[in-house]
């Protein structure tokens, strides 16, 4: 077969050996969980219980009457000892509900519901979804139900699953694979029903050659899903580089997925879809990778949303000393984190801690265009870069900063280790202020 | 908020390869290094004398220029001010006067790169700065050549390839040419040593691949033409090839990489370039050499170039 993939873009070494063959394995329910009430991209949302309420596994603890946005679910039965301000992964503060938690569960669903999805019509689909809270849990963790509603006009033909799991480190993708294969397949076919697409592609890269070929068993008798293999590629995964890859689609600059009839969902985030609707499951836990050298037992974990990491930590025998970055995330786009208390939230693929890592000297650019030969979207990162240095904004935008879709691949591979990416996203966040301000 | 493990808060990614500006510095000069042996090998002392001075000479310079510019000391030892030195004695003749070749490399490393800024900011390449100032300042010293291994030899001066060509209309045989077993500057005479060198410094991607081959391409298709028009008058592109410093210029000065394109097509533009001036030079030209001026020349046009040829974002049509 050939191998399918997209232009440009880097190889990193993976590191996925370390938990790749670890079964998943569920974390028991923490004394306390501290529950981010954001926890999507989107209008925020209310708190909806009070100060000494007593919750259920699974009940609506936050939500929001707008369009974009997924409610919050409480994690654990127990009662709600405080509303306030806490630090989450995303934040130095915001507002966290924090439950104390009971051995004794309650849930606040029908544990033997088993719904047949194909009974449902394509609007009580989007419903039980956005019931559950679903986000995309890849990272970007934008309310499902908004991805699944494209303007009237649009035809969708693909719905993709996205498999490639192309940062380092991180397994829970592919885990979710060869042990949720089931449920991955119907989350498929249930969001294809949603989106009434005629086609899904499940595109796995050809690092995780076990989970192609459990997916491709299952899709055997399919003939409207095809697994594909892609290359092993950073940022393979990107939306973007994925459409590419399996469908020769380009998405133009400023437009989504949409515009080019595709839909791109993850695998856990299709796993997740399936509980939602068949078994009416909210989104409340979910799986993660907590791996690193720092740490002594790396796993693939099945964790409620509002863990602290200190508890994960504890759970698997803690770390050593010589850390020095915790992040969330994968090693390429991942966000590090100061505080252990933080909860894992909807988003949260994976832990990552780090041991001593040399500090680079960084060094004058000398033009030579390595950011050029590896940028996914075809930029130019050293010039937006010295454009963004001056305050240079308008002509960090002439040469499209905001398509940048902040891989990191430019930072990887410049020998004078400038942060490239890191300038992009000031550039990124000026370039937005000045548009707000003046009132575009 | 407490942080007792001290950990590090900083913007992602949080990988990065082992490639660093110094270390493709090193490189670029461990693979000039056979060029050093063969110009030692062929003009014994006179040729280490003058790639040792140079090289001193640069990373004084560079030193004094960084303390004066209150600037990292540490940086001299980043590796681009030895390339400058090195590649510039690779370009001289191995007789030039020892007073000649500090002043070139003072001003190679001063003119051709610190007062633009030091690292990365220079416009031109800076060893060929350098050298295009001894030409202008001591044309005679620069172009009096002698004969591989003089030092047993009755008679010592003689013609380059490209000069005897020129001047007296001699044509030199091609294997002498590959070998390097002519008159010329130190580090230029022998192709093929520069040749396995520069393959192997593409293939390091440490040099784009596209300026070597659009040079040659250009300078063969150029010289091939002019040789079916008139062979008697224009030798084969084999020669305008393997002589002078074209092959020494197009692996390891064009593709110096603060002074060549950072686009795709703007490096094949610029080889295209390279190799039309220097064929121009050499051919109708009042010079028999134009390597150095040529890329001069067309370093002059990168930021043009870069901006010219800015790819398409993905997506765009």
């Amino acid at each position: 077969m050939k191998k399918l993939t997209f232009k440009k873009g880097i190889h990193p070494k993976e590191f996925k050996q370390i938990t790749e063959n670890l079964e998943i394995r569920e974390v028991p329910i923490p004394p306390r969980v501290i529950i981010p009430i954001r926890q999507h991209i989107g209008a925020p949302l209310i708190p909806v219980v009070k100060k000494g309420d007593r919750v259920k596994t699974g009940q609506v603890i936050a939500d929001s009457e707008a369009f974009v946005a997924a409610p919050v679910h409480s994690s654990c039965t127990g009662v709600v000892k405080n509303i306030g301000n806490y630090p989450t992964p995303i934040s130095p503060s915001d507002t966290c509900i924090e439950i104390e938690t009971e051995e004794k569960e309650e849930f606040d669903f029908d544990l033997n519901s088993n719904i047949d999805y194909k009974s449902l019509s394509k609007q009580e689909i989007l419903k039980l979804i956005r019931k559950a809270g679903i986000v995309g849990m890849g990272g970007a963790a934008f309310p499902a139900v908004v991805k699944f509603s494209p303007p009237k006009d649009v035809h969708i033909d693909t719905v993709i699953l996205n498999g490639c799991e192309c940062e380092p480190y991180l397994t829970s993708d592919h885990r979710t694979m060869l042990e949720l294969s089931e449920k991955v397949l119907k989350g498929l076919k249930i969001i294809m029903r949603a989106v009434e697409a005629e086609n899904g592609i499940i595109g796995i890269e050809d690092n995780k050659l076990d989970a192609i070929e459990k997916m491709s068993q299952l899709v055997i008798n399919e003939s409207d899903i095809s697994v594909q293999a892609v290359k092993t590629k950073y940022p393979q995964g990107a939306e973007k580089m994925l459409i590419d890859a399996l469908t020769g689609r380009k998405i133009p600059p400023g437009a989504l997925p949409f515009n080019v009839g595709v839909v791109v969902s993850n695998v856990g985030t299709a796993a997740a879809i399936y509980d939602a609707v068949v078994k009416n499951i909210p989104l409340y836990r979910r799986v993660l990778t907590v791996t690193g050298e720092a740490l002594e037992n790396p796993a693939n974990l099945l964790a409620r949303v509002g863990t602290p990491f200190s508890f994960l930590f504890d759970y698997l025998g803690g770390f050593s000393d010589d850390v020095t970055k915790l992040i969330l995330g994968g090693p390429m786009m991942g966000i590090t984190q100061f505080n252990l208390d933080v909860g894992v939230t909807k988003a949260t693929s994976g832990i990552l801690v780090l041991g001593k890592r040399k500090r680079k000297k960084e060094f004058n650019c000398i033009n030579c265009a390595e950011c050029i030969n590896h940028c996914p979207m075809f930029l130019i990162p050293t010039k937006i870069v010295r454009f963004a240095k001056n305050s240079a904004w308008d002509k960090a935008e002439d040469y499209g900063v905001m398509n940048c879709i902040e891989c990191g691949a430019c930072s990887f591979v410049c020998p004078s280790n400038i942060p490239l990416v890191q300038w992009i996203r000031v550039a990124k966040a000026r370039i937005a202020e000045i548009k707000k301000a003046s009132g575009k | 908020m407490e942080n007792k493990f001290n950990l590090i808060l900083e913007s992602s990614p949080h990988f990065k390869t082992k490639r660093s500006t110094p270390q493709i510095m090193y490189t670029v000069i461990l693979l000039l290094l056979p060029m050093c042996i063969a110009g030692v090998y062929f003009f014994r002392w006179d040729a280490l004398i003058r790639i040792l001075l140079s090289l001193v000479t640069a990373l004084l310079t560079e030193f004094i220029f960084l303390r004066l510019r209150k600037k990292d000391i540490s940086s001299v030892f980043d590796g681009s001010a030895a390339v400058t030195g090195i590649l510039l004695a690779l370009t001289l003749p191995p007789t030039l006067p020892l007073s000649d070749v500090v002043i070139g490399s003072v001003v190679a490393v001063s003119i051709g790169k610190q007062i633009f800024g030091g690292l990365g900011y220079n416009i031109f390449n800076p060893a060929l700065v350098g050298r295009a100032f001894l030409q202008a300042a001591f044309p005679v010293d620069m172009t009096t050549w002698v004969k591989p291994f003089y030092f047993n030899l009755d008679s010592i001066t003689t013609a380059t390839p490209l000069g005897g060509f020129k001047i007296d209309g001699v044509s030199t045989a091609l294997n002498k040419l590959i070998s390097g077993n002519t008159g010329g500057c130190i580090g230029e005479t022998s192709a093929i040593l520069i040749i396995i060198a520069g393959v192997i410094l593409v293939l390091l991607k440490m040099a784009d691949w596209k300026i070597p081959v659009s040079i040659i391409i250009t300078v063969s298709v150029f010289a091939g033409i002019l040789h079916l028009i008139d062979s008697t008058k224009y030798q084969d592109p084999l020669f305008y090839l393997f002589s002078g410093g074209l092959m020494l210029g197009a692996f390891f000065m064009a593709t110096d990489m603060v002074s060549s394109p950072i686009t795709p097509l703007g490096s094949i533009i610029f080889g295209i370039g390279i190799g039309i001036v220097v064929m121009v030079i050499r051919v109708f030209g009042g010079l028999p050499e134009g390597m150095m001026y040529s890329i001069l020349f067309m370093n002059c046009f990168v930021p043009l170039l870069n901006r010219y040829t800015k790819p398409k974002v993905f997506g765009e049509v």
